[in-house]
């Protein structure tokens, strides 16, 4: 099988040492047709792959900004049909690798026979599993990656050397480590348990590890650049769709946005 | 027939259970897991836990056999499984007690529950006042505009009450709520969980906390009638006092096991919390089991007069006794728990729960049709807390020319 392109971006990283920024968006929020157009500006502004949020009625993980993205994602009619279409959409002018972020439910209720072939059809790359354990998705794991998906899941700070091993055993394209024990959100500072967890997961395994939870600023995506392959940020773009409020600025403040993020992974590198 | 539900090493009953959460929670579980295994291995433990349920929650409670109820309806004879007598007036106690000991076990300082109804608030902050640890109660407006007194209790208690205002505000969204607080502050933090649901261990270990029921009430009718009983009912909302009760039941062939879910206003989507008329096996707060939902896998709300059972998923051991057809699991209106209530209370002086109402209910309908039989259920609380909701409800109880 040819690499996805989720492993051509980290290959093409390493080889220019270059951290990947990863960026993560509720689908749907302000409105489907919307994402479509923010995905760009965040493509625009540097952002190298795309974590497309399913939204889902009860987010146990995710904190109250996402929360209310996942509200109004849901209460402009948003689906996961939708999301795929969505991807499709992007990947119509776009090659940028698109990661589907899921709870476990809306995914199994659409089915992961149809749901793999479905995404591959749209130009997705990926799915992550918020909610899934390894011990749990680990039985959806071959229906996605025959179908020519990565699967990613998640390490965190709390999971022992042996899950760390299982976690990217189940893993494809790369591995998304959570920086502290929490829900997702916006902090003053990254955890300095990410360090110790890139350390642990980097004795376990090759693939590229991404860092998120908690970055919202360049100076924080500096110092996860300094650590890891990629840096993930979610609920600071999040916040800044919020505050638009739809507004025709969005599109720009997104790209400029990014653009900083970008340079402050860039300057942890150099 | 089966005859015995023991889960496998993942927490799986049948395909039902499992644990279905972010990875952070994952070795905290893991270790709850060792923690509950070693506990219930562990004579000290249990003999404190014994001790507990005797001398400060009441246990055993009688199973009281309600003559004049049986005799209006002129068919089964009923008995009454007083758990409305128990400290802090339900079932609920039972676990928070024995997770409690757990907690300290642990080492834990902090504890953290979910309430609906607000009863299991009340036994969780009544145990940690009891053990001197620090108490966050989590739950949904709506629940605390309709368990007023409850929410009182429990700041009395010493709790903490934070109101939950995302989705229905409801007792599913005061459980993704607590489960915020548990992924973030699991280090020093137990997560006391009131119902048989949840990730592994919570349906096991809630489910053996509450076996007590069932065990206590299979010995009082043996003694008293000689025999085992034909149906032993019991309210659903995650099944906590059901399958306590149904558990020592479940190597009796001929006991059929009654669950009572809540039916709300009608069957239509949104209307009720009656999982098996309407749901299917989906993903919730860390649990596959039958659960309320769209087409499109979100979550659906739900309706019950009463606070208790007005949740989305049914616990998992349910679910695959559904499945095997150990048990069956009929709905109940809001209209006819609100009714049976009445009737309880005006046969016997006993104002129950409204959760544990819609087993009374299910108990009258079939009690006619059933000369001969033994009916056992499960009074799992008292009413009092409802006084607020019987008087919105039976309004022409409530005018000064009333009688």
């Amino acid at each position: 099988m040819n690499p996805s392109r989720i492993s051509k971006l980290f290959a093409r990283c390493r080889a220019e040492n270059e951290p990947a920024l990863i960026a993560y968006i509720t689908a749907g929020d302000p409105s489907l047709e919307r994402t479509v157009s923010l995905v760009e500006a965040m493509e625009l502004g540097g952002a190298d792959l795309i974590e497309l949020g399913v939204p889902f009625s009860d987010p146990i993980a995710d904190g109250p900004v996402i929360m209310r993205a996942t509200e109004r994602a849901l209460a402009n009619g948003a689906s996961l049909a939708g999301v795929l279409e969505v991807a499709r959409k992007i990947r119509e002018r776009s090659q940028i690798p698109i990661l589907l972020f899921s709870y476990l439910n809306p995914l199994l209720s659409y089915g992961f026979e149809r749901l793999a072939k479905d995404a591959v059809a749209a130009g997705v790359d990926g799915i992550l599993m918020t909610d899934a354990s390894v011990e749990e998705a680990g039985k959806f794991v071959p229906v996605v990656r025959a179908a020519g998906l990565d699967t990613v899941f998640l390490a965190a700070p709390t999971s022992p050397m042996e899950r760390l091993k299982r976690v990217a055993e189940f893993s494809s394209g790369f591995v998304y480590l959570v920086s502290r024990t929490g829900v997702t959100g916006v902090r003053d500072q990254v955890a300095g348990s990410a360090a110790e967890l890139v350390e642990k997961m980097r004795s376990v395994t090759d693939l590229p590890l991404a860092v998120g939870f908690g970055i919202a600023k360049a100076a924080d995506a500096a110092a996860v650049a300094k650590i890891a392959d990629g840096v993930v940020v979610g609920s600071a773009f999040v916040r800044i769709i919020e505050s638009c409020d739809g507004s025709p600025e969005l599109e720009s403040k997104l790209e400029l946005f990014t653009r900083e993020l970008k340079l402050g992974a860039k300057a942890g590198r150099a | 027939m089966i005859t015995t539900s023991q889960p496998d090493s993942g927490g799986h009953f049948g395909p039902y259970g499992g644990r279905y959460v972010p990875e952070v929670l994952m070795n905290p579980l893991e270790e709850l897991e060792q923690a509950y295994y070693a506990a219930r291995q562990d004579p000290s433990f249990q003999a404190e836990l014994a001790s507990l349920l005797k001398d400060y929650a009441g246990r055993p409670t009688p199973l009281y056999f309600a003559k004049r109820l049986s005799e209006t309806l002129g068919g089964a004879k009923i008995y009454i499984k007083r758990e409305d007598l128990l400290h802090t007036g339900a079932h609920k106690i039972n676990n928070a007690l024995g997770q409690i000991l757990l907690a300290r076990r642990m080492g834990k300082k902090r504890i953290i529950a979910e309430t609906g109804a607000g009863q299991h608030g009340v036994a969780t902050a009544t145990v940690c006042a009891l053990f001197g640890m620090e108490c966050v109660i989590y739950m949904g407006e709506e629940d605390m505009r309709r368990q007023r007194l409850n929410v009182f209790r429990m700041r009395l208690l010493g709790a903490k009450v934070t109101g939950v205002t995302s989705g229905s505000r409801t007792l599913k969204d005061a459980i993704s709520e607590a489960m915020r607080d548990w992924v973030t502050n699991v280090g020093d933090t137990h997560y006391l969980l009131g119902s048989a649901l949840g990730s592994h261990p919570y349906p096991l270990m809630v489910r053996d906390f509450h076996s007590c029921m069932g065990i206590e009430a299979r010995a009082q009718i043996l003694e008293k009638e000689g025999r085992l009983p034909d149906q032993v009912i019991a309210c659903v909302g995650g099944g906590s006092n059901a399958i306590g009760i149904f558990h020592a039941f479940m190597p009796d062939a001929g006991v059929k096991l009654v669950g009572v879910e809540a039916g709300g206003r009608s069957l239509a989507p949104g209307e009720h919390a009656a999982r098996f008329a309407g749901g299917s096996p989906g993903v919730l707060q860390g649990c596959f089991s039958y659960v309320l939902q769209n087409g499109d896998g979100q979550i659906s709300l739900t309706h019950s007069v009463s606070a208790g059972l007005d949740y989305a998923m049914i616990g998992p051991e349910h679910a695959f006794l559904a499945d095997q057809g150990r048990a069956e699991y009929v709905p109940c209106s809001d209209a006819d728990a609100l009714s049976a209530a009445q009737t309880l209370a005006r046969t016997e002086g006993l104002i129950p729960a409204l959760e544990s109402a819609h087993g009374v209910a299910e108990a009258l309908r079939r009690a006619p049709a059933a000369k001969g039989e033994i009916f056992i259920v499960n009074l799992s609380g008292r009413g009092d807390k409802d006084i607020d909701i019987y008087r919105e409800n039976l309004k022409e109880l409530d005018e000064p020319e009333s009688n």
